[in-house]
């Protein structure tokens, strides 16, 4: 029984990229391979707008397949990436883009995470430093405070006036 | 001052708590996203008429009025549940209802309006969906207003409900009609 699942799953695994291909296929597809795969690695870098986690490249979506006949109509009119992009970021925002942008409302996300490592670093390397100051400060006692606590140390506790 | 050195990792905490609160806010619709459009000129809308000998749908031809865009398709079931809600954006508001059908035969979308009556003062037919990519829809159906000046002011994604309309559509007309 396991080993007969384990056949269908191997099975499976076999037939779903063909599945995915030939649904690739299904389109119309660019006749120079070179702009095809510049198509294809396009449409990875951007997101399906109704199933969100999945890349227009991924997806099975009306709407994604749209955007890939967009994408390559597009390319075959000879722009560039970032002008598809920005053609598709104008129309959905940010959000089409896997790879979020470098702006000032993405700083915190970009450079937070550095910051907190650094303010961390700073704070372990003060506390630090403090530590091995610490006991230099016992030569900074008056001699009254020395001897008190040499009294102290010999004595024990002081009685409370 | 040393104790405000201390504070200072208090406050940066305080700080992203407060950001990723209002970012990670499990009421948000994750489906929704934030339309680029609000604020923008609307995009161009230039599409075969959808009825028989029907002249050209353009947003042209509505300058100087606040108008609805219902985008729409017969193969839509959700667009049918909202169908009955948008004869009332015309009869309460006032707002005349332009509908783009989105990737659908245009026999289709006809039959459509046909049966269940039809709300819009304009259709046409948006058959590879281009118009809509414009519009930066995620799907069918899906409303815009219109301002009188052309700026696209409000987006609706999804179903109108009587709620919806209430709620979300009304105001935001009241405030374009200010």
């Amino acid at each position: 029984m396991r080993r007969a699942l384990a056949l269908l799953a191997v099975g499976w695994l076999a037939i779903a990229p063909a599945l995915v291909q030939e649904a690739l296929a299904q389109e119309a597809q660019l006749a120079d391979p070179q702009l095809e795969q510049r198509a294809r690695d396009l449409g990875r870098e951007i997101r399906c707008v109704v199933c969100q986690s999945q890349s227009v490249a991924d997806s099975d979506a009306d709407i994604a397949q749209e955007l890939r006949v967009l994408i390559r109509e597009q390319i075959a009119a000879g722009r560039s990436d970032q002008e598809i992009r920005d053609y598709l970021v104008a129309r959905y925002g940010d959000f089409v883009l896997f790879d979020p942008p470098f702006k000032a409302s993405t700083y915190v996300l970009w450079i937070g995470p550095f910051a907190i490592l650094v303010l961390a670093a700073i704070g372990v390397a003060i506390f630090f430093r403090r530590r091995v100051e610490e006991p230099a400060r016992a030569s900074e006692l008056s001699a009254d405070e020395h001897s008190r606590v040499k009294r102290l140390l010999h004595d024990g506790p002081e009685d409370r006036v | 001052m040393r104790r405000l050195v201390f504070l200072l990792p208090i406050a940066i905490v305080a700080i992203l708590v407060a950001i990723f609160w209002v970012g990670l806010d499990p009421e948000r619709d994750k489906s929704v996203l934030p339309s680029a459009l609000v604020g923008k000129t609307a995009p161009v809308v230039d599409l075969p008429g959808l009825a028989d000998g029907a002249q050209r749908l353009t947003l042209g031809q509505f300058k100087g009025q606040l108008v609805a865009i219902n985008f729409f398709a017969s193969w839509c079931l959700p667009c049918r549940a909202e169908h009955p809600l948008l004869e009332q954006i015309t009869a309460e508001f006032g707002v005349p209802v332009i509908g783009v059908a989105w990737k659908d035969k245009p026999e289709a979308s006809r039959a459509f309006l046909q049966e269940l009556g039809d709300p819009y003062v304009a259709t046409g037919a948006d058959r590879n969906g281009r118009t809509g990519i414009d519009f930066g829809i995620t799907g069918v159906p899906e409303t815009f207003l219109v301002g009188a000046d052309g700026t696209v002011l409000y987006r609706f994604a999804g179903p109108l409900s009587p709620e919806g309309l209430r709620n979300e559509l009304a105001p935001a007309i009241a405030e374009a009609k200010q």
